[in-house]
C-alpha cells in the first residue's frame, strides 16, 4: 500500500481545519445566496414590465455579468475597485460582492424566464373570474411560478458553492488554502500529502453538493 | 498598454487552445456517456452516473488541483496543459451528456416505431430520425456548455498556465498596472466569447423547426 498522505488529516485538528474552511466557504455562499434571491426575484418582477430603458440597462447587466468568467469579475471587483475608488475590501467582501451581483443576475433570469413561460391565458381566465391584479398573481401565478423556480433557483445554489472554491485566487483563507497550509506544513513528515488532502477536499465539495443538487432533481421530477 | 498587447495575445491563444481541445474532449466523452445513458448498458451506465455525479458537483478548480498536485503523489505524471485539458474535459464530459442525453430523450417514442415499421435498422433510426432532432433540440445547451467552459478556463492560471487570468495578475503584481491590466483582461475574453454567444443564439433560433413536430 503506498503512501497516500490521509494519515495527514488525523494530525492535530487537520481536519477541523479543513472543515472550517469549508466552513468560510459555504458562509460566503450562503450570504450571496441570501442576498441574490430576494433581489433577483425584485428585479426578475421589475424588467418584465413594460419600460424600454429599464429593460436596456438590465439586458448589458445580465449579458456582461454573465460572459465574464466569475473570476475576471472577482478580480474586476477585487483590484480593479479598490484602486479606482481608493477603498479598502477584504477578499471576503469582495466576494460576497461579486457573488451577490452574479446570482442576481442568473436569479432574475430565472424569474423572468418563469414568469414569461406562463401562458397568457391564465392572465386572461383569471380576469374572466372577475380575479384583481393582486388576487391574479397570490392565487395563480405565482403559485405556478415557484414550481418552476424552485428547482433551478436550488441548482443556482450549487453553482454558487462550486463557484466560491475560486475566493481562493483573491487570497481569502478557504478550505483549499488551509489545505495548501497543510500540504506545506507536512512536506516532511509525508511528501505525498497532496493526494490526500486535495481528495479530501474535492469529495468535501461533493458532500456539500450532492444532496442539494439531489433534491433539485427530485423536486424537478415531482413537479414536471 | 500598447506594450502588454502581445502577453494578452499569447495568454488569449493559450485559452482559445486549451479550451477547443477541453470543448471537443467534453463532446467525445458527452456522445459516449449519452448513448450508454440513452441505450440503457447495463453496468456501464451506472458508472456513467456515478460519473456525472462527482463531476457535475465538485468545482473545476479542486478537480484540476488533485489531477496536477495529488496525483503525481500516485505516480501518474501530469504537465499543466495536459492537466488542464485533462480536467475541462472531465467537467465538460458530464455537462455535455446531459445535454445530448435530453435531446435524444426528446424524440418520441412513436417516431422510433414508426422507423421499424417502415423497415429502417438501428443504426438508420439513429442516422436518419433521432439524431436530426436530437441534435436541434440539445444546440441550445450544447452552445451554453461551450461558453461555460470557455469561461471556465479562467482557472487554468492556479495550475501556473499563463492565460489570460495569470497575464493579468503577473502585471497588477509586478507592475502595478491594475487599471490597465483588467481593462484588457476584460476586452480580450470579450473578443473571445462574445462571438460565440451571439452565434449560439443565432443557431438557437434557426434550428427551432425541431418543434413543429407537435
Amino acid at each position: 500500500m503506498p503512501d497516500l498522505g490521509i494519515e495527514v488529516l488525523l494530525k492535530g485538528n487537520n481536519l477541523m481545519r479543513l472543515l472550517a474552511g469549508l466552513g468560510v466557504a459555504l458562509k460566503i455562499s450562503l450570504i450571496a445566496i441570501g442576498l441574490s434571491i430576494p433581489l433577483g426575484i425584485l428585479i426578475g418582477m421589475l424588467v418584465n414590465g413594460k419600460n424600454p430603458i429599464i429593460k436596456g440597462i438590465y439586458r448589458v447587466y445580465l449579458e456582461f455579468i454573465r460572459i465574464m468568467p466569475q473570476l475576471v469579475l472577482l478580480f474586476l471587483v477585487y483590484f480593479g475597485t479598490t484602486r479606482a475608488f481608493g477603498w479598502d475590501l477584504s477578499g471576503e467582501t469582495a466576494s460576497v460582492f461579486v457573488f451577490t451581483l452574479w446570482g442576481t443576475a442568473e436569479m432574475s433570469d430565472l424569474v423572468r424566464g418563469a414568469l414569461i413561460s406562463i401562458p397568457k391565458h391564465q392572465y386572461e381566465s383569471s380576469a374572466a373570474l372577475g380575479l384583481n391584479r393582486s388576487q391574479t398573481y397570490f392565487y395563480v401565478i405565482i403559485p405556478q411560478t415557484v414550481r418552476r423556480l424552485l428547482p433551478l433557483s436550488i441548482n443556482l445554489i450549487t453553482r454558487m458553492i462550486k463557484t466560491t472554491s475560486l475566493i481562493l485566487m483573491i487570497g481569502v483563507v478557504e478550505v483549499l488554502k488551509v489545505a495548501q497550509q497543510i500540504i506545506e506544513a507536512n512536506r516532511m513528515s509525508s511528501p505525498n500529502a497532496a493526494f490526500g488532502i486535495y481528495l479530501t477536499v474535492f469529495f468535501l465539495y461533493f458532500i456539500a453538493c450532492w444532496p442539494i443538487s439531489r433534491l433539485a432533481a427530485y423536486l424537478e421530477k415531482k413537479w414536471r | 498598454m500598447e506594450q502588454y498587447l502581445p502577453l494578452y495575445q499569447k495568454a488569449a491563444v493559450l485559452t482559445i487552445r486549451l479550451g477547443i481541445l477541453g470543448i471537443v474532449f467534453s463532446i467525445l466523452i458527452g456522445l459516449i456517456c449519452s448513448f450508454v445513458l440513452y441505450y440503457q448498458i447495463p453496468i456501464i451506465k451506472r458508472i456513467v452516473a456515478i460519473y456525472i455525479e462527482i463531476s457535475r458537483n465538485t468545482p473545476l478548480l479542486v478537480q484540476l488541483f488533485f489531477i496536477y498536485y495529488g496525483l503525481p503523489k500516485i505516480g501518474i505524471p501530469t504537465n499543466a496543459e495536459i492537466c488542464g485539458i485533462a480536467g475541462l474535459s472531465f467537467l465538460g464530459g458530464s455537462y455535455m451528456t446531459e445535454a445530448f442525453r435530453s435531446g435524444l430523450e426528446a424524440v418520441d417514442k412513436v417516431q422510433l416505431e414508426s422507423a421499424e415499421s417502415l423497415g429502417m435498422n438501428r443504426f438508420q433510426t439513429m442516422r436518419y430520425v433521432i439524431l436530426p432532432q436530437a441534435v436541434s433540440i440539445s444546440i441550445p445547451a450544447f452552445m451554453a456548455n461551450v461558453i461555460f467552459l470557455l469561461k471556465e478556463t479562467s482557472v487554468f492560471s492556479a495550475i501556473s498556465l499563463m492565460d489570460l487570468m495569470f497575464t493579468a495578475k503577473d502585471l497588477i503584481g509586478l507592475y502595478y498596472k491594475t487599471t490597465e491590466s483588467l481593462f484588457l483582461l476584460v476586452v480580450f475574453y470579450l473578443i473571445i466569447l462574445l462571438p460565440i454567444s451571439i452565434i449560439g443564439s443565432l443557431l438557437e433560433r434557426r434550428v427551432r423547426y425541431a418543434g413543429f413536430g407537435d
